[in-house]
């Protein structure tokens, strides 16, 4: 008996990390620009096209920048939510609007119950959106008032997200 | 004979009709096929050596979207901007370890085929061979036991019984 007693060790140990890489999402790469200054941008805004919107403009506030577009399917999941949101006026949104057409873009909020953002910067070739490391849409990133980006939440929001992680660390920095 | 001779040449003549119905095929299979891969191409603009430069940086980075893939290998729009800046990057001077650095800063060391060594992901490069020694000391010691096992000595009291069990079957065999 005792002879098996090793193999199944090895074997229940084996199990164990597999079944942690099973729970890992492979879409959730850390992002490395946690604790990091905000990518510099300014870019034209969505809704008022001869206007300007850049990081800077957000310094003092603790802000939200939400990635979208309206090709993007799980946008359509995370809107109302957004739209929620912004109706507590607890927190600015800042929409980054990804890859996307003006005139699409402007169609698609209204066809989906408004526009949540304060103001939307429109990214049309993708760069801004490289240099906060993009690769899915939608990402949000919160951003603290020395303009340090503090937390990156992959996938559409969620009511659940904001309750138990986005909201709180935002007090918290608007606290602090 | 005549006849022989004849059929000979018809068998020729239709032999190398053959033939050149085969080379017309491998030409037109060997000239269309580098036209479409072309057509499958991402763009291909440009310096030959700014070309070579970026799909040599491309390999080693990861497509975030489409894992598992390639930026060179793939398709997607993510690796097309992706290609598109790391051109954008040559094309102004960058060196090859700048433009890793740029993509590295974004996407963190999970975008590099190849991650550095460093406290984090040491596991990861010297795993395999932890495993490797550990396996050759499990095998060497393993060895060492049944050696000593087939070597081992009779005590007196085992020598004499096997003795008179092999004498008894001496006795006992016809």
């Amino acid at each position: 008996m005792r002879r098996f007693l090793f193999p199944l060790a090895i074997f229940i140990v084996l199990v164990g990390f597999l079944a942690a890489g099973l729970r890992l999402n492979p879409r959730e790469v850390p992002s490395p620009l946690i604790g990091k200054q905000v990518p510099a941008f300014r870019l034209a805004q969505l809704q008022a096209g001869d206007k300007f919107i850049s990081a800077e403009d957000m310094r003092g506030k603790v802000w939200l920048l939400n990635v979208w577009a309206s090709w993007c399917v799980s946008c359509r999941q995370e809107h109302p939510v957004l739209i929620d949101l912004e109706r507590q006026k607890k927190i600015p949104i800042v929409g980054l609007n990804y890859k996307d057409e003006r005139a699409a873009a402007i169609a698609w909020l209204n066809q989906h119950g408004g526009d949540p953002y304060l103001v939307s910067a429109v990214d049309m070739d993708g760069r801004v959106g490289i240099d906060f490391g993009v690769y899915g849409v939608p990402e949000t990133f919160l951003i603290d008032k020395n303009g340090v980006i503090r937390y990156k939440h992959i996938g559409p929001v969620t009511e659940e997200a904001l309750k138990t992680k986005i909201l709180p660390m935002a007090e918290e920095l608007a606290r602090g | 004979m005549v006849e022989r001779l004849r059929s000979c040449v018809v068998a020729a003549r239709e032999s190398a009709l053959v033939l050149r119905r085969l080379l017309v095929v491998m030409l037109l299979v060997l000239g269309i096929q580098p036209a479409m891969a072309v057509e499958g191409m991402a763009q291909p603009v440009g310096d030959p050596v700014v070309e070579a430069r970026v799909n040599k940086l491309a390999e080693e980075l990861r497509c975030l979207t489409c894992m598992g893939q390639s930026i060179a290998d793939s398709q997607s729009s993510f690796s097309a901007d992706m290609k598109r800046e790391i051109r954008a990057m040559i094309v102004a001077g960058k060196n090859d370890k700048e433009i890793m650095e740029f993509m590295v800063q974004r996407y963190g060391d999970f975008v590099l085929y190849r991650p550095p060594v460093k406290s984090t992901t040491w596991v990861l490069w010297a795993g395999p061979f932890l495993f490797l020694i550990l396996s050759l000391i499990f095998l060497l010691m393993k060895l060492r036991k049944r050696r000593g096992q087939d070597a081992a000595e009779l005590s007196a009291s085992e020598h004499q019984q096997a003795i008179e069990l092999l004498g008894k079957r001496g006795v006992d065999r016809p």
